[in-house]
């Protein structure tokens, strides 16, 4: 089982000019089983962003350490797929070549990466657009593309930081759509980072909010607004009173922490 | 060809000027009007504003052609053909009386007289206060004081109208009345005069070297040219003419001896040696002011009142025999007109130093015709051309001589019947020294080629060394820290210091000078690809380590893409740069390239020569450019997009 298992890691950053330290994170612990979806909301600051780059690999822990399927993450890799917000998609290259950037590098012949790449057009809804110039693309089809690119390489974990941030909410909510649809037919584990109470509910299905000073897990929830997603509208979803309900407690808890912190600032 | 040129100049004149106004306002018409056309976007400085707008520079390129053709006078030279001419032989007339007028107000406010009387009165009170009363006794300061007013006396004499002489009371009016006599000739105008067959055949202006024509070819400048003789021969009068008042002779014999019994005692050998130098220099000093009053150079200002009113009657009969001839002169001849110097009339202001651009295009076609044997090219050498070259030479330049002597074998030896037969080493050696015959390819040749392939040349090594170098000093510390110290402390100083060094290491042909331009083309290409490297995107690398990238990969397919937009932009630079420190080079050494060329025309001052070289260069450089932006908009599209 490729569970992903974070152990009482800590992060620190020390500013090498004034020696200052930052705890980003302190003891988070968690296991996260293969084909789980996990939304992390938290005010800004409190260590999101540190935390998927640490299981990304980006950067190393201070303390503790990340397992997937029982080996210690020390570096990227290609089983954990990463999607950034902006995309950070190759705008020399077009889409095509961006989606197979990952198949290129590891040599997979040609004709079959062809299919592939075909294949996860299709499925993101960019069906005739692979031999466009990734700058002529609108902010949510570079968002597909940046989704098509990660999993053309059949990642275990996909890390999403802040996919969907920059785009309108109409884009957006088909992207969640789609992000649920990927969820349901791949069964990958997904862990998305989000400042969307709403998105937060619709799409984790377990749900970590977070605190800062130091960074750490404040409440876990476990949510069946995800599984439901996958039948009905999302719109509907949102008229739910039980959703109505949740969003407002954390809407409240994460007004608290921003209260406390500016009060202690 | 020329002379065709030269007898249809002004319609071909009124032809380009006519063309060139048209484009000139035409284009300011099309250019308001696309300006009402595009609508006026609120934000500043969007990109999409600069693009087209070639009517602008239809715009710019016609309003400079027009004052170009202006003050090169080529406007003058084409609708007035003869005013060269004609002013050439006014310039003679003005030369002519320079003596005179230079001995009155009309050009220097004071009469020459009157400066020289300021002048020695001046010195001859600074000597009197300025005395060595320790070198002389008190007796001889005495006699000195009465020399300097004695020497004053001499002035005065001079100036006095009353001792005027009658000789030269006699020769001033009589010259007077001779410059009148010339007035009136001139304003009678050309009576039955015209120009001689001589004249008349003389090569037109502009068509040979010599530009102007020195013999009148009109019947206005032959009346200049007889009257100008005479003029010569009134100012030779002139300078001639001596005042020297009989008051004045037994004074002068006076004061010669006086200073002499001085200058004696002086030498008799009793003072020391510091005392003898300083009454020697004491002594010397008055005797020189005497001597210049001693030669009758002093008018009384009345006696040349006559000849001051002659030759200013002159001046104005002569601007009035010049007639039209002025407001020409004034409106299509900017600059000082035409002098006489010597020999020969030349022009001056930017009717010299800007040639017109009727001779430019001729010396140009001289120097593009690729017959160097019909005196095309420069120095023998075409400026833009092909020639067939031999492949054997170039397979002896890539290939040394050591491949031979390290195969195997000895080479071979003579025969006892006296003859040698060339085995597998020697036919490698004559290969690896260009003897064998492999052939020829056709290959560009001449000046610009030389120039251009120098700047190819060190511009791809540049890029071949530098783009690496930059890419890694942008990615590593290692790379950055060594070679940073390295790369700026040579790169500040301009290339032109490093010449000199350069040069006589790898000497003055293209060795030295391609070395030189890498140098330069280096440091920006490192510099560049440094900059492009290092300002890749940290998510975008993240990205594809997380895509399965090994670090060489990410270098290839990620950081030197993400770079090329600074390398191109580079690439531009450097060419810029590398032209023109190459013109500047050649200009140091060497015996080809468009910087030669001017170096020679430099040195003979060859204007239009001179040109024709900065608008090659010029050009050339434009071409290069061009060609780089055109790469830069089809290579990196998403560029400001990203
Ligand atoms: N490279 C770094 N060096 C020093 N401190 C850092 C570094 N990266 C992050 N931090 C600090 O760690 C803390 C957490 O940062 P992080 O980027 O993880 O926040 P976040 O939760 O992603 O915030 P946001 O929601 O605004 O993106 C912040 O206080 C930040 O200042
Ligand atoms: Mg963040």
């Amino acid at each position: 089982m490729a569970n992903l298992i974070c152990d009482n890691l800590c992060m620190t950053f020390t500013n090498p000019q004034t020696g200052g330290k930052v705890e980003a994170l302190k003891d988070i612990n968690f296991t996260l089983k293969k084909g789980e979806l996990l939304a992390v909301l938290g005010p800004s600051g409190c260590g999101k962003t540190t935390l998927l780059n640490m299981i990304a690999g980006f950067i190393n822990p201070t303390g503790g350490h990340i397992t997937l399927g029982g080996d210690v993450i020390k570096s990227p890799g290609v089983e954990r797929g990463m999607v950034f917000q902006q995309g950070a998609l190759f705008e020399w290259l077009t889409v095509a070549k961006n989606v197979d950037f990952g198949l290129r590098m590891k040599s997979t012949d040609k004709q079959e990466s062809a299919e592939l790449v075909e294949k996860w057009l299709d499925i993101v809804g960019l069906q005739g657009f692979g031999d466009t110039p990734t700058y002529q693309l609108s902010g949510g089809m570079q968002q597909r593309v940046a989704l098509a690119r990660c999993l053309v390489n059949n990642p275990d974990v996909i890390l999403m930081d802040e996919p969907l941030g920059a785009l309108d909410a109409l884009t957006r909510e088909k992207m969640q759509s789609l992000v649920l649809d990927l969820w349901k037919e791949t069964g990958k584990t997904i862990m998305i980072i989000t400042h969307s109470v709403e998105e937060a509910l619709l799409l984790g299905e377990r749900l970590f909010v977070m605190a800062p000073r130091p960074g750490r897990i404040h409440k876990e929830y476990n949510l069946p607004f995800a599984e439901r997603g996958l039948k009905e509208s999302l719109r509907e979803i949102k008229q739910d009173s039980h959703f109505a309900d949740v969003r407002e407690e954390i809407l409240t808890m994460i007004w608290n922490m921003e209260e406390e912190i500016m009060g202690r600032a | 060809m020329l002379d065709w040129m030269s007898d249809n100049r002004a319609a071909i004149a009124a032809i380009v000027i006519f063309a060139l106004a048209i484009m000139f306002i035409s284009s300011i018409f099309i250019g308001k009007k696309q300006a009402k056309l595009s609508a006026k976007d609120a934000v500043f400085g969007d990109p999409e504003r600069t693009k087209g707008g070639w009517y602008w520079s239809v715009c710019g390129i016609s309003a400079l052609l027009l004052v170009w053709f202006y003050f090169s006078w080529g406007v003058g030279r084409a609708y007035f053909p003869n005013a060269a001419n004609e002013m050439c032989q006014v310039a003679k007339l003005e030369e002519a009386i320079s003596p005179i007028k230079a001995a009155l107000p009309l050009e220097s406010r004071y009469y020459k007289s009157t400066t020289l009387v300021a002048r020695n009165s001046d010195q001859l009170m600074q000597l009197q206060s300025q005395m060595p009363t320790a070198a002389f006794s008190q007796n001889e300061q005495t006699e000195l004081y009465a020399l300097i007013s004695e020497t004053r006396r001499l002035m005065a004499n001079s100036s006095n109208p009353a001792n005027l002489s009658l000789d030269a009371q006699d020769q001033l009016q009589v010259l007077a009345q001779d410059l009148v006599g010339l007035s009136t000739r001139l304003a009678a105008g050309p009576q039955g005069i015209s120009p001689s067959a001589e004249a008349l055949a003389q090569p037109r202006w502009g068509t040979t070297h010599i530009e102007i024509p020195m013999l009148p070819i009109t019947e206005r400048g032959v009346l200049f040219d007889t009257i100008t003789l005479d003029a010569q021969e009134l100012a030779a009068r002139f300078v001639k003419i001596r005042n020297n008042p009989s008051q004045n002779d037994a004074l002068i014999v006076d004061i010669k001896n006086r200073i002499d019994a001085l200058k004696i005692v002086t030498t008799s050998g009793k003072f020391d040696e510091d005392v003898t130098t300083a009454r020697k220099a004491y002594l010397k000093a008055v005797e020189r002011i005497f001597k210049r009053l001693d030669d009758g150079i002093i008018f009384p200002a009345q006696s040349l009142e006559g000849i001051n009113t002659a030759i200013a009657t002159l001046d104005s009969a002569k601007n009035d025999a010049r007639g039209q001839l002025g407001t020409i002169e004034a409106l299509f001849f900017p600059g000082d007109g035409i002098v006489k110097s010597r020999t020969q009339c030349t022009e001056q202001g930017s009717g010299r130093w800007l040639p017109k651009p009727t001779d430019v295009v001729a010396t140009f076609w001289k120097l593009a015709s690729p017959n160097t044997e019909a005196d095309g090219g420069f120095k023998g050498i075409p400026l833009f051309w092909w020639k067939w070259l031999p492949v054997g030479d170039v397979v002896a330049m890539i290939m040394p001589d050591w491949i031979a002597d390290i195969l195997p074998g000895e080479y071979a030896r003579h025969a006892a019947d006296g003859t040698v037969t060339p085995n597998f080493k020697d036919k490698v050696l004559a290969l690896a020294q260009g003897d064998v015959n492999l052939g020829a390819v056709p290959m560009f040749d001449g000046h610009v080629w030389d120039s251009m392939f120098r700047v190819l040349v060190a511009l791809g090594l540049g890029i071949m060394f530098g783009v690496p170098l930059g890419i890694y000093m942008g990615v590593s510390k290692f790379f950055k820290s060594f070679f940073d110290p390295l790369i700026e402390l040579y790169r500040p100083v301009p290339p032109l210091a490093w010449a000199p060094l350069i040069l006589t290491i790898f000497g003055i042909q293209d060795d030295g000078k391609i070395f030189l331009l890498f140098m330069v083309a280096f440091a920006i290409m490192v510099i560049s690809a440094r900059t492009g490297a290092s300002g890749t995107q940290l998510s975008k690398i993240r990205a594809s380590h997380s895509l399965g990238a090994t670090n060489g990969q990410i270098l290839r397919n990620v950081i030197l893409p993400n770079a090329l937009p600074e390398i191109l932009t580079g690439i531009r630079i450097a060419i810029g740069v590398c032209w023109g420190t190459l013109v500047a080079a050649e200009m140091l050494a060497g015996t080809t390239g468009v910087g030669f060329i001017e170096n020679v025309a430099r040195t003979v001052s060859d204007y239009e020569l001179i040109w024709v070289t900065i608008l090659i260069m010029g050009i050339l450089g434009l071409a290069f450019d061009l060609i780089m932006r055109w790469v830069i908009t089809k290579t990196i599209p998403w560029r400001g997009k990203g």
